[in-house]
């Protein structure tokens, strides 16, 4: 797989988190492209369709990540999507994605915490590519 | 695919087997839900008929006619609610008297369709009743597996800390990895950034430490007689060098002085926020009006700005906790969210009204309105 030749969409509303994940994955030699809500994402999968999307959970609203993501899913079903959030540290909540009946409601393919590793981001991204592939 | 039971109760076989023919294509599908809902009608052509199938196999939603052949429909609502089972009943009846309504409603009835009904009619009652009927199991399931998404203000709380700390460290792991190649003034906007969410992160404790004082604090209150003028005045000051950085003329207009009993740091926690808000979401070379009145019994204060201003959507948000207006124009303007919220909970100590007037794009006016205490 060359990553030159696969775009990534990355949203989220945080302007430095953005900018910061972009970089790494431009760094990984991926294509980029961003969003910094779930309407301007929208808007741009209107335009664009991305190899892979990384989002933020907690945006507009506190669901907008699922939101985006089931969208998302209904659009481009072939698309794979990871679900990055602070939220399971910060809150208590934890969304087992083991669990079939969460898997089938949030229909994220992963969920990250938002301080995982570079390395660990890329292999998890490696992995969904070349599932889709 | 799930399905919900529909009993129809009717003595004409027309409006039965109508409303079987309408739903038996009908699904219901939104969004958040993770699987569409279609529909099994079962019949009844009188209450007591009813009443046995709600024994045997109970419906979701019953779609109850009132004038039936024996026991009337109220007479099975009554039922329904003596024998606490959980349906939704949409009475459909072609004459429902005020009184029968208002009866019905009490007895737990959740909807009315009048008789007789378009298929769309039934269709949109019927799409309603499943989105609650969905949010309600949803709000049950959650609870039970004690999973409930409680946003509470302490879970927001460290989300807003935490964000600033994620930031700044992803910036300085930048900076150490020197990513932005070996020039130094390439990482000047990480930096830059790191500085203003350190400053982000300090207003929000800030704010924290007004609100904990307001919302704990009743004992530390130091009401005096004090001059809102006066106050009005210090909060311009602290608020000069920021309103000269953006080039927003400050005045205050009124007839100075006006004494009124309160504290002194709460009046001047209000004045601060509102005047800075006034700036920080103005334009730039535009102004702030603060105008103090008496009127009658109360007192009229006015924080007006010619700024961004607000939808009416956005007002009704803006005075609950953390929440920050996102679009185009906020983008770069940060805040705790907590500003407004510290501001009415203060107004309500001196049993005060908080009211917003905005034009988008031409400036909002926050007027309170606090009713004289002279002692």
């Amino acid at each position: 797989m060359n990553p030159s030749n696969k775009t990534i969409l990355i949203v989220d509303d945080d302007q430095d988190y953005l900018f910061q994940l972009q970089t790494k994955i431009q760094n990984f030699g991926f294509k980029t492209i961003t969003a910094d809500g779930q309407k301007e994402a929208e808007e741009l999968l209107e335009k664009v369709k991305p190899d892979l999307a990384i989002l933020d959970l907690m945006m507009e609203n506190e669901d907008s990540g699922f939101i985006l993501c089931y969208k998302m899913k209904k659009k481009y079903p072939d698309v794979p999507i990871i679900i990055a959030t602070g939220v399971a540290a910060e809150t208590g909540i934890s969304f087992d994605i083991h669990d079939e009946s969460n898997r089938k409601w949030i229909k994220a393919d992963c969920f990250l915490d938002k301080g995982i590793r570079s390395e660990k981001l890329k292999e998890e991204i490696d992995k969904l590519l070349v599932k889709q592939a | 695919m799930a399905t919900l039971k529909i009993l129809v109760v009717d003595d004409e076989p027309g409006i039965r087997s109508g409303v079987t023919r309408i739903l038996r294509n009908f699904r219901v599908d939104y969004p958040f839900m993770d699987e569409a809902f279609e529909f099994e009608v079962l019949e009844a052509p009188t209450g007591e008929a009813a009443i046995e199938i709600i024994e045997n196999n109970i419906p979701d939603i019953m779609l109850l006619d009132n004038k039936l052949p024996g026991i009337q429909g109220i007479e099975v609502l009554e039922y329904i609610k003596k024998k606490q089972k959980n349906i939704v009943v949409v009475m459909i009846t072609s004459y429902a008297s005020l009184e029968l309504a208002v009866k019905a409603t009490s007895d737990g009835a959740s909807d009315f369709i009048p008789k007789p009904f378009t298929p769309q009619e039934l269709k949109s009652s019927i799409e309603n009743i499943t989105k609650r009927l969905f949010l309600k199991n949803m709000t049950n399931k959650l609870q039970d597996s004690g999973k409930q998404i409680r946003f509470t203000f302490l879970s927001v709380l460290s989300h807003e800390l935490k964000a600033p700390l994620n930031s700044i460290e992803g910036y300085l792991k930048m900076i150490k990895d020197r990513q932005a190649g070996p020039k130094l003034e390439d990482y000047d906007v990480m930096i830059d950034r790191s500085l203003d969410r350190i400053k982000g992160m300090r207003n929000l404790i800030l704010d924290l430490l007004d609100l904990t004082r307001v919302e704990s604090g009743k004992a530390k209150r130091n009401v005096t007689e004090i001059d809102l003028f006066k106050i009005a005045r210090t909060a311009m000051d602290t608020m000069r060098p920021y309103a000269i950085q953006r080039d927003v003329t400050l005045k205050l207009n009124g007839t100075s002085p006006l004494f009124i009993q309160g504290d002194a740091e709460e009046i001047e926690i209000i004045f601060n926020n509102l005047i800075s808000n006034a700036i920080k979401y103005n334009k730039d070379g535009g102004c702030v009006d603060c105008n103090i009145i008496e009127i009658g019994k109360d007192i009229i204060i006015e924080v007006k700005d010619t700024g961004i201003g607000l939808s009416s959507s956005d007002i009704e948000k803006i005075f609950d906790d953390f929440v920050r207006i996102k679009n185009e124009k906020t983008k770069n303007i940060t805040g705790s969210g907590l500003g407004l919220p510290i501001v009415k909970k203060l107004i309500d100590n001196y049993a005060g009204k908080i009211e917003v007037t905005s034009i988008p794009g031409q400036g909002s006016t926050f007027k309170i309105i606090l009713p004289i205490n002279k002692s």
